[in-house]
C-alpha cells in the first residue's frame, strides 16, 4: 500500500511540469527566455515530443538510476546538489529524533507511571508546547540561548563534527519541540491505559513483583501505540524541517527547496520533492513493520489507525 | 461540567445545537472561545480597529521600542507593530478558515459516502485516502506554490487536499457506526432515498463530532499555513500576516529587537492553543454524548 | 476442629467513586476450610467480587478496608513485599474474562510460567514442563507447541482452561474463581466447571467459588453464602439452600430461575433492582424494599446475623419465616 502511495507520488510529482500554467517549456525554464539551442535540449532531455505516460516512464527511470535532471538557475546536476545537502537534513532530523525519543518518552513514562504533581504539571506544558509551532520555537530559542545567553550560533552550520553538533543544538530542539510534547502525552496516556488493563491485576494477583510488572507488563504492551505515534510523529519531522533550516540559515534540503520553490527551479523541486516523499515513505514502512513485530495479533500491513 | 447539555444536544434525529453545549465546556474552553472571539474580532474589522497605519513604512522609526501610544513599538520599517498585528488577523484567519472548509467538506462526503455504500465503494475510496496519506501538508503546499506560484490560495487548496484524508478516516468511522443505528434502517424501510437520510439525519447527528474535528484542525492549519507564509511562500510581503511578521522581523532578535516578531509568534500560539483547547473539550463531550 | 484456612471477619470496604467515599462491602464475615468449597452468590452490584478481591488485596487505589482477613493463620494486609507475593501464590485467583484477562502479546508458556521462575526461582525448562504437564490435566493436547502460542490463537474455553492451569502451577491451597464460566458458552462452562471441579478434589484445594446463579454454586460447593447490597444475608449447606432457605431473597432468588422441569405461568422475577451497598437505605434491613415478607420489625434498624439450624441468616423474622420460604413451601 505504502509503495502504491510513492508510486502515485511520484506521478503527482512528475506531473507538476504539466499542472503549471503555460506549456511545460515555460515551467521548467521557470519562466525565464532561453535560446532555441536550450529549449531544444530541454526537449530531448524530458523527451517532450513523446507521450505523456512515455514521459513520465523515463523521468522514473532516469531518477531511480540517481539522474534527477539539471537545475535551471545554478546549472548543476539536480542530484549533486541534492547530495550535497542530504547530511545536513538527515543529520537535523536525527538529532530531533534522539531528543523526542528520549525526552518525550521519557517524561511520558515518568509522568505515566506517577499520578501526582509531576504528572499533573507534564500535562499542562506539553499542552502549552504542543501549540507551539517550530518556527515560533526557533526564534524563541535564538532570542533565549544565542542573543541573550550565547550558548549557542544562530545561524549556519559549522565546521567541524563538534561544532555542527553545536549548530544544529538549537535547530533540533525547535523541530522537536511541539512533537516532543505530543509524544509525551501520547505515551502518559497509554501508560495510564494499560497500567488499569485486566490482565496487569492478573499479574498483580500472579505475585509479580513492581518492577518486572512495568516492565513487561505495562511499558511492553503501552510500547504499541508509543511506537506507532512516535513513528509519524518522526515521519513528520521531515516536512517540518524546510522550516527550521529556513529559520536557522541551515544548508539542508528543506531550505533548498524552499529556495527553488520561490525560484521556481522546478527541476530542484521535483528531484528534492521526490527524496522527501520517499524517506517519508520509508519511516512509516519501518513503523508498520516495528507495529507487526510488537503485536502479535496482527500481520504486516493492516496498522490499524 | 453538566453533559446534559451535550447529550441533548446529539440525541436521535434532531438537529445539533453545537453553541448550547459551549457552557459545558468547562473554564478553559469558555477562556478559550472568549480568545478565539478577539481574533475573529481582529480579522473581520482589524484595519478599522487598528490606532495606526499599518501599511505606511517610515525607516526613520525603524525598530523603535514601545513609545507613546505604540504599545508594541515599530517593526524593522517603522511600522506600528500592534497595528499590523490586528491588520493581520484577518489573512492569518481566513487561510485556515479555508483549509476547514474545504478539507471538512471535501472529507465528510468522502466518508459519507463510504460509510453509505460500504463494500466495493468504501474499499475504493479508502484505498485511495490511504494513498493520498503519504504528501505531508507543508511538501504538497511547497509544490503547490512551485507549480502555481506563491500565495495563500495555492497553499490553503494544499493543505485542503493533504487533510482531507485524514479527516475523511476519522468521519468514516463515525459515519459507518450512525450507519449501523437502528433509526437509519427504519428510516430506509419508510422509504427515505440515501441523500435524505445522509443530509437531513446522519449527518446532523454527527454534527459535534464534526465541530470538534474542525475547531481542532483550525489550529493545524494555521501553524502550517502560519509556517508557509514564514516561508515566503504564503502571504507574500508588504501584506500583513502574523507567519510574515515573523521572519520579516526575525533579523530584529539577533539585533536586540525582539518585540515584533516575538509579539507575532505570540499570537499565533494563543490562537493555536485556544482552537487546541476548545476542540478538545468538543471532542470529549461529543463522545460523551455517544454512550 | 482445626482452625479453618480463611477467615474474613467484619470485613467493610470504602471505595472512592467520583470524589465520594462509598461502602460496598459491609461487615463481611466468612471462612474457608482446608479443601472446602464455599459458594459465593448475589447479583451485580452485591459485592461478591469485591470480597475475592479484598481478600487477594487486589483493591482499587485509595481503598479504605476495615476488618481482618486470616489466611493459614496469618493477617494478610500485614503482609507485605515477598511475602505477599508469595501469598498470592497460595490463594491464586482465576477471572472472569479470560482474553481481557491474559496479556495479549506474550506466549502462553511465557504467562503460565511467570510466577514459578519470578517467585519460586523454578528453571524455565522445568518451568515449561510443569506448564505442559498441567495443560494435560486441564485438557489441552499438544502442551509445548500450546506454550508457544498467543491468546488470539485459542478459544476463550480454552483459554480460561488455561488461566486455570496456571492459578494450579503455584501449587496454591486456595482457588479464588471469579466467576469463571460467566464469559463462555454453555457447553464449554459444563467442561470448565468438571475440570475445576475434577482438579479441586485432585490436588485437595479450598475454593471460593463466585457466581450470580445459585443452582451452580450449589452444585460444586460444600457451603453456599449469599450476598445482598455489600452484606452476608445467608450461610447454609448447599444441599439444604433450594428446599430450607433462612433468608428471603435466597428463596426469591431460587424461585425466579426457571426451571427445565416445571412449566410454570411467569417467571417469577424479584420486584425492584438489585442495590449496591451504598444504595441501600441505611438504618433498615437492605432488601425490605423488595422483600413480600418485610414488617415494621424490618425497618427499625440493620439486622444483626442469627445462628440457625447450621446456618447463618441477617433476617429478623428468620425464626418466624423457618419453613416457609423454601420450594416445599412454594410448591
Amino acid at each position: 500500500m505504502l509503495l502504491a502511495s510513492l508510486l502515485i507520488a511520484s506521478f503527482v510529482i512528475f506531473a507538476a511540469v504539466y499542472l503549471a500554467p503555460g506549456n511545460p517549456i515555460s515551467a521548467l525554464s521557470g519562466g525565464r527566455a532561453l535560446p532555441a539551442s536550450s529549449i531544444r535540449i530541454l526537449e530531448q532531455r524530458y523527451h517532450l515530443n513523446e507521450p505523456f505516460l512515455a514521459q513520465y516512464w523515463y523521468w522514473l527511470g532516469n531518477a531511480l538510476h540517481g539522474n534527477l535532471g539539471i537545475s535551471i538557475t545554478l546549472r548543476e546536476n539536480v542530484s549533486a546538489l541534492i547530495s550535497q545537502r542530504i547530511w545536513t537534513t538527515a543529520g537535523l532530523v536525527l538529532y530531533a529524533s534522539v531528543l523526542i525519543l528520549v525526552f518525550g518518552i521519557g517524561m511520558g513514562i515518568v509522568a505515566g507511571l506517577r499520578p501526582g504533581f509531576l504528572d499533573t504539571s507534564t500535562l499542562v506544558v506539553t499542552a502549552i508546547s504542543a501549540a507551539i509551532p517550530a518556527f515560533v520555537a526557533a526564534i524563541v530559542l535564538i532570542l533565549l540561548f544565542s542573543v541573550k545567553l550565547g550558548w549557542f550560533p544562530a545561524l549556519g552550520n559549522g565546521t567541524s563534527f563538534l561544532s555542527n553538533v553545536q549548530h544544529f543544538t538549537l535547530p533540533a530542539v525547535a523541530l522537536a519541540f511541539s512533537a516532543l510534547a505530543i509524544v509525551a502525552r501520547v505515551t502518559r496516556a497509554s501508560i495510564r491505559a494499560e497500567s488499569e488493563r485486566e490482565h496487569v491485576q492478573t499479574a498483580v494477583s500472579r505475585g509479580i513483583p513492581g518492577r518486572q510488572l512495568i516492565r513487561r507488563h505495562i511499558l511492553r504492551n503501552a510500547a504499541i501505540p508509543i511506537t506507532t505515534i512516535t513513528g509519524i510523529t518522526i515521519a513528520s519531522l521531515i516536512a517540518v524541517a524546510a522550516v527550521v533550516e529556513t529559520a536557522f540559515s541551515l544548508n539542508g534540503l528543506g531550505a533548498y527547496l524552499v529556495q527553488a520553490a520561490e525560484s521556481k527551479d522546478l527541476a530542484v523541486v521535483q528531484g528534492i520533492s521526490l527524496v522527501l516523499v520517499t524517506a517519508f515513505v520509508v519511516v512509516n514502512l519501518l513503523v508498520d513493520v516495528l507495529y507487526a513485530l510488537l503485536d502479535p495479533r496482527v500481520s504486516l500491513g493492516s496498522r490499524a489507525q | 461540567m453538566s453533559t446534559g447539555m451535550a447529550v441533548t444536544a446529539a440525541v436521535g434525529t434532531r438537529r445539533a445545537r453545537p453553541l448550547s453545549g459551549l457552557r459545558a465546556t468547562g473554564v478553559a474552553g469558555m477562556v478559550s472561545a472568549a480568545v478565539i472571539a478577539l481574533a475573529t474580532i481582529a480579522a473581520l474589522f482589524g484595519p478599522l480597529l487598528a490606532p495606526y497605519n499599518p501599511d505606511l513604512p517610515n525607516l526613520s522609526l525603524a525598530w523603535v521600542g514601545p513609545v507613546g501610544g505604540h504599545l508594541l513599538g515599530y517593526d524593522f520599517q517603522g511600522r506600528d507593530v500592534f497595528s499590523r498585528l490586528l491588520a493581520g488577523a484577518q489573512s492569518s484567519m481566513i487561510g485556515p478558515l479555508a483549509v476547514v472548509v474545504l478539507s471538512m467538506a471535501a472529507g465528510a462526503l468522502l466518508a459519507v459516502v463510504a460509510a453509505w455504500r460500504r463494500g466495493a465503494a468504501d474499499a475504493v475510496i479508502s484505498s485511495g485516502l490511504d494513498i493520498l496519506f503519504a504528501f505531508p501538508g507543508i511538501l504538497l503546499a511547497v509544490l503547490a506554490t512551485a507549480i502555481f506560484g506563491a500565495g495563500l490560495t495555492a497553499a490553503a487548496i494544499a493543505l485542503s487536499i493533504a487533510y482531507m484524508p485524514y479527516v475523511a478516516r476519522v468521519l468514516r468511522g463515525v459515519a459507518l457506526r450512525e450507519r449501523s443505528q437502528p433509526y437509519v434502517a427504519a428510516l430506509e424501510v419508510q422509504g427515505l432515498s440515501a441523500t435524505t437520510i445522509c443530509v437531513r439525519h446522519i449527518i446532523p447527528n454527527m454534527l459535534p463530532l464534526i465541530v470538534a474535528q474542525a475547531t481542532i484542525m483550525f489550529g493545524w492549519a494555521m501553524v502550517d499555513l502560519a509556517a508557509i507564509s514564514f516561508l515566503g511562500l504564503g502571504v507574500q510581503p508588504p501584506e500583513p500576516n502574523w507567519g510574515v511578521m515573523i521572519s520579516e522581523n526575525q533579523t530584529g532578535i539577533l539585533q536586540g529587537y525582539p518585540l515584533p516578531a516575538l509579539s507575532a509568534g505570540v499570537c499565533i500560539v494563543a490562537v493555536v492553543i485556544a482552537f487546541n483547547v476548545l476542540g478538545e473539550r468538543l471532542f470529549e463531550q461529543a463522545q460523551a454524548a455517544r454512550q | 476442629m482445626s482452625d479453618p484456612l480463611l477467615s474474613v471477619d467484619g470485613l467493610t470496604v470504602r471505595l472512592e467513586v467520583r470524589g465520594e467515599r462509598r461502602a460496598v462491602l459491609r461487615d463481611v464475615a466468612l471462612t474457608v476450610r482446608a479443601g472446602e468449597a464455599l459458594g459465593l452468590v448475589g447479583e451485580s452490584g452485591s459485592g461478591k467480587s469485591m470480597t475475592a478481591r479484598a481478600i487477594d488485596r487486589l483493591l482499587p487505589r485509595g481503598a479504605e478496608v476495615d476488618g481482618t482477613i486470616r489466611f493459614g493463620g496469618r493477617d494478610v494486609h500485614a503482609l507485605s513485599g515477598a511475602d505477599l507475593r508469595r501469598y498470592r501464590n497460595q490463594a491464586a485467583m482465576i477471572f472472569q474474562d479470560p482474553r481481557a484477562h491474559v496479556n495479549p502479546v506474550r506466549r502462553i508458556g511465557d504467562y503460565m510460567t511467570e510466577a514459578l521462575r519470578t517467585n519460586l526461582g523454578v528453571s524455565p525448562a522445568a518451568a515449561s514442563r510443569r506448564a505442559s504437564d498441567m495443560l494435560a490435566q486441564v485438557g489441552i493436547e499438544g502442551g509445548s507447541r500450546r506454550l508457544r502460542q498467543y491468546p488470539h490463537e485459542m478459544s476463550g474455553g480454552m483459554l480460561q482452561r488455561v488461566m486455570i492451569a496456571a492459578a494450579l502451577l503455584t501449587e496454591p491451597r486456595l482457588l479464588l474463581a471469579d466467576e469463571p464460566t460467566t464469559a463462555l458458552d454453555v457447553t464449554t462452562q459444563a467442561e470448565v466447571m468438571a475440570i475445576l471441579d475434577e482438579l479441586r478434589h485432585e490436588y485437595g484445594l479450598a475454593m471460593l467459588f463466585i457466581t450470580h446463579d445459585l443452582e451452580l454454586a450449589a452444585a460444586i460447593c460444600d457451603r453456599t453464602v449469599v450476598m445482598y447490597a455489600g452484606q452476608i444475608v445467608e450461610v447454609r449447606e448447599s444441599g439444604r439452600l433450594h428446599d430450607d432457605p433462612l433468608h428471603p431473597y435466597t428463596a426469591a432468588l431460587a424461585a425466579a430461575r426457571p426451571d427445565i422441569t416445571r412449566t410454570a405461568g411467569r417467571l417469577r422475577a424479584i420486584p425492584g433492582r438489585p442495590l449496591s451497598a451504598f444504595e441501600a437505605p441505611p438504618g433498615e434491613c437492605a432488601f425490605a424494599p423488595r422483600c413480600p415478607h418485610a414488617r415494621d420489625a424490618c425497618r427499625a434498624g440493620t439486622p444483626a446475623i442469627t445462628e440457625l439450624d447450621g446456618g447463618l441468616s441477617r433476617c429478623v423474622r428468620a425464626r418466624e419465616l423457618r419453613g416457609k420460604l423454601g420450594e416445599r413451601a412454594n410448591a
